[in-house]
């Protein structure tokens, strides 16, 4: 495998990539192909590429891959319950009594081709049900809460020298660390808009003043978008399939970026979870196939690790949603996975194997993926893994094989 | 009224009588609201912003050398006009030497840079000034005193939107508010319009009497802007039934009210103070209106050759000082004046408490104003002992710079460049010392809440929200900053949201942070 010297540090910073780019503001039109080209020259780009996509908010992995054989998924489940690949409408059939999300036919596609995989019941290591911990937890790839304040994405590029990109004005907890990396801003956010915006409103229910005049402020906001939209060329709204392409060829060329970071937000589904899950799933859906169709070729060294803090409640509550529970499932997608079966085991559905009687129980460590992957697809060795990466987690989250 | 219990006590006096509160205040407050908030009340005036600052004297000298420096530009230009162009060839003596010389500057375009340099100069000390006043915003633990300050630096407003002003606009507030807030109004109005960032403001600097010797001599005359604000904005309003009359008389009685180094060099004021110091011991303005300029503290100054001379009338008072004292006893009866009294008290509860302000408010202030003799100190005692002003409610929405200031505070930060602070607050609708008119900042609940305002409001909260370092939990902050005042709803959709940015968003944008 190819090695390259690390970066200096001021090749990448996000300025200079804007600039490179030829982009001002959001605008996504005009996108080079590479980064600004301050790198050092480089002679492969023959390097496996791995994304990283952060479902904030907590996403239902039984909404994702319905478990619909399990037999007690329709009466936890009730009207949130996917129906089998047979039925009309049903979700789409992958193996072992599992369908996914119809919203995803894009990833079922990959799937029909061997490029796509889950793992229906993964977690992080420490049993909490607070978005904030839990994610500091799955980005910082610690035991404990507050091990470590950097990410281990960070941490993995440095035991490779690695480029690394995040998407989005702020880097990632999961990118933040010693070694450099750059990062991208196509200006706004991926699904949380509309979304404070909504909790907004419900929190101004007894404020008319603030209530209309945030009200009428974003209706013209989203009038001056729509006028802009349809002046320029690039998508000024988050589009995801356009985005893809966007990240893709900021990962493509000689100086292209190894790692990528990305968050979805709005998985937070506590009510009328049906229609968020939706638009999400459709979105997540598109952007992988923005990213395949950016990366041409690259795709065949692609992998997509799509992660959430945790899962969300067996049961259905009392408003059309769910709440904080604790497994989810994970997906892998690309075309450097190996094609096999569910990662991981399944625990079932019962109220005996139910954790505290209310969430799907983690049969795998979210860190032994990870790490897997890591080691399989991007060459980080184990002892990185086990000492730097990922510390003291040897014990706690073996290593897979056979994913790459 | 009852008053609520101390911990809600605790942090209505952070959030509306203060800025917001840091962490831990709301509990150290806890103990003894009410005397938190009397402790904050000294004759002294106001706490000031830290820092190494010009005086307005120093200010006087930055500006005519900036002054100089545009001066010298012009001559320059006369001499050589082609020099605009920027094409003139430097002299080469070697002559046959064919290396590109480095460009040099011509004379002129040192000239301009010189000014350029000058004129950044000074408004970068504006805007150090100002960051200065914004940190001492966020982190001080009198946040009552610094409101206080502020609503009186807004009601005699400057404004840094007219360059003169805004060289000595941070001046005006350590030299000429701060120190009279808990003192007599008189005294703070008279500071305040001898100021040279007010009489600059509003063009009192070059009012000339006609029949003064000055005015005599050339065709100058009036100028009524400082007179009428006076009357209209500073003192008893213009439902106080004055007449354009009044408002001339008083301008005629101002002027002479003028800044020094105005015409004059700098260098010759050490021997004018001198002069000044002789005079003041001799009772300047007592039957000798002298041709010599009188100064006065922080820059001020009374040329004699630019005063109207005669007795003046205004509002049915007859006035027959001659100098400078003629204004000041103008002004001393204003700020006396029982109108003066009604329209400050109501501003204050407008200001303090609510848009409709409770009568028993307005009237336990104009009360203590009236009985005090126009105290400020008894009327600050007044405010926060009417039991009115702690109703539960938040009736008025936060400022920009008040939201941006009790950000730092709930987060317990603080900013550390201008240019973090002027960008945001200038979106928000409020740039830097910047009131659109002598009328000052709007200060209606609703000027604050207008469509645009509020999604600028919503894009700044997830800025910072994204921005925010540090282990404690959003719940806490929030909990650290309202107390008693966040409301459940708050409360869960901060402890439920989906990731810390959105919960720091969803708590800066609540409505109980929003409004205080």
């Amino acid at each position: 495998m190819n090695r390259h010297s690390p970066l200096q540090g001021s090749a990448l910073d996000r300025r200079r990539v804007l600039a490179g780019l030829g982009l001002s503001g959001a605008g996504l039109g005009g996108l080079s192909l590479t980064f600004a080209g301050h790198a050092q020259a480089l002679v492969s780009s023959n390097r496996p590429k791995l994304v990283v996509i952060l479902a904030r908010g907590a996403m239902d992995g039984l909404s994702v891959t319905a478990p619909y054989a399990d037999e007690d998924y329709r009466r936890l489940r009730g009207s949130l319950a996917l129906s089998a690949p047979a039925d009309p409408d049903g979700s789409l059939e992958l193996e072992a009594g599992f369908g996914l999300h119809p919203a995803l036919s894009g990833l079922h596609s990959l799937y029909g081709q061997g490029q796509l995989r889950f793992a229906p019941a993964v977690a992080i290591p420490t049993r909490i049900r607070s978005h904030f911990d839990a994610q500091d937890m799955l980005e910082t790839g610690g035991e404990r809460l507050r091990q470590s304040d950097t990410g281990w994405l960070n941490r993995a590029l440095g035991s490779i020298n690695g480029r690394g990109l995040s998407i989005g004005a702020q880097t990632p907890l999961i990118l933040r660390g010693n070694t450099e990396t750059s990062s991208w801003a196509p200006g706004g956010r991926i699904g949380g808009e509309e979304r404070i915006a909504n909790l907004l409103q419900d929190l101004y229910v007894d404020d008319r003043l603030l209530a209309t005049g945030l009200a009428r402020g974003l209706e013209t906001e989203a009038l001056a978008r729509a006028m802009n939209d349809s002046r320029e060329a690039g998508p000024r709204r988050l589009e995801a399939a356009p985005l893809g392409s966007a990240v893709a060829r900021l990962m493509t060329g000689e100086t292209g970026a190894d790692v990528v970071a990305l968050s979805i937000e709005g998985w937070d589904t506590h009510a009328r979870q049906v229609a968020q899950l939706q638009t999400r799933l459709s979105q997540l859906d598109q952007l992988i196939a923005g990213l395949r169709q950016g990366l041409g070729s690259e795709w065949s060294r692609t992998i997509i690790i799509v992660a959430t803090e945790f899962g969300r409640t067996a049961r259905i509550n009392g408003t059309q949603g769910t709440d904080h529970g604790t497994a989810s499932t994970l997906l892998l997608a690309g075309g450097a996975l190996k094609r096999g079966g569910p990662i991981g085991g399944w625990p079932g559905l019962s109220d005996a194997a139910l954790f505290e009687g209310r969430d799907l129980a983690p049969t795998l460590d979210v860190r032994s993926i990870f790490k897997s992957v890591l080691r399989d697809h991007l060459g980080v060795d184990r002892r990185a893994l086990h000492d730097l990466v990922f510390p003291e987690s040897a014990n706690e989250a073996p290593l897979l094989t056979g994913l790459v | 009224m009852d008053l609520p219990d101390r911990t809600l006590q605790s942090s209505i006096a952070l959030t509306r009588f203060g800025l917001g509160a840091r962490p831990g205040e709301i509990a150290e407050v806890s103990r003894d609201p009410a005397g938190w908030l009397q402790a904050q009340i000294r004759t002294s005036g106001a706490p000031q912003p830290q820092g190494t600052f010009h005086s307005s004297l120093q200010r006087i000298d930055d500006l005519a050398a900036y002054r100089d420096a545009a001066q010298a530009g012009r001559r320059l230009q006369t001499q050589t006009p082609d020099t605009m162009a920027g094409t003139s060839v430097p002299p080469n003596p070697g002559g046959r030497d064919q290396t590109p010389a480095v460009e040099t500057a011509t004379p002129a375009q040192q000239a301009f840079d010189a000014r350029q340099g000058e004129r950044r100069q000074l408004i970068q000390d504006t805007a150090q000034e100002f960051l200065a006043r914004t940190r001492l915003a966020c982190t001080t633990g009198e946040g009552f005193a610094e409101r206080w300050a502020l609503f009186w630096s807004n009601t005699l407003t400057v404004s840094a939107t007219k360059f003169q002003s805004a060289v000595f606009i941070g001046q005006y507030e350590r030299e000429a508010i701060r120190p009279h807030v808990f003192g007599p109004f008189a005294d703070l109005l008279l500071a305040a319009e001898q100021h040279p960032a007010m009489l600059l403001y509003l063009d009192q600097a070059q009012s000339i009497g006609p029949n003064s010797q000055a005015g005599r001599r050339r065709a100058a005359g009036l100028n009524e802007n400082l007179a009428r604000e006076s009357l209209e904005l500073h003192s008893v309003g213009a439902q106080a039934g004055y007449t354009q009359a009044d408002v001339t008389e008083l301008a005629r009685a101002l002027t002479g009210w003028s800044v020094e180094g105005q015409g004059g060099r700098p260098s010759q004021r050490a021997a004018l103070a001198e002069r000044g110091a002789d005079m003041r011991r001799q009772r300047p303005g007592a039957g000798r209106a002298g041709t010599l300029d009188q100064p006065g503290r922080h820059g001020f100054v009374f040329r004699p050759a630019l005063h109207e001379p005669g007795a003046r009338t205004l509002m049915g008072r007859r006035y027959p000082q001659a100098g400078s004292s003629q204004g000041e006893a103008m002004l001393r009866d204003l700020a006396s004046h029982p109108q003066t009294a009604r329209r400050l008290a109501h501003r204050l509860a407008v200001h303090f408490v609510s848009d409709e302000p409770p009568a028993a408010l307005v009237s336990a202030l104009e009360a203590a104003w009236l009985s005090s003799g126009g105290r400020l100190d008894a009327v600050a005692r007044a405010l926060i002992t009417a039991p009115e002003a702690w109703s539960a409610t938040p009736e008025k929405i936060k400022t920009p710079y008040e939201f941006l200031t009790s950000t730092h505070r709930a987060l317990g930060t603080a900013p550390q460049r201008p240019q973090g602070l002027q960008q945001p607050l200038m979106t928000m609708g409020q740039p830097a010392f910047s009131p659109p008119s002598p009328e000052g900042w709007p200060d209606m609940a609703a000027d604050w809440a207008g469509p645009d305002a509020m999604v600028k409001r919503l894009e700044w909260a997830s800025g910072v929200a994204d921005n925010a370092r540090g282990a404690r939990e959003p719940v806490q902050i929030a909990q650290a900053a309202l107390g008693g005042r966040l409301g459940e709803r708050s409360l869960t959709a901060i402890a439920r949201a989906e990731s810390r940015p959105e919960a720091l968003t969803l708590f800066l944008m609540s409505p109980e942070f929003q409004r205080r």
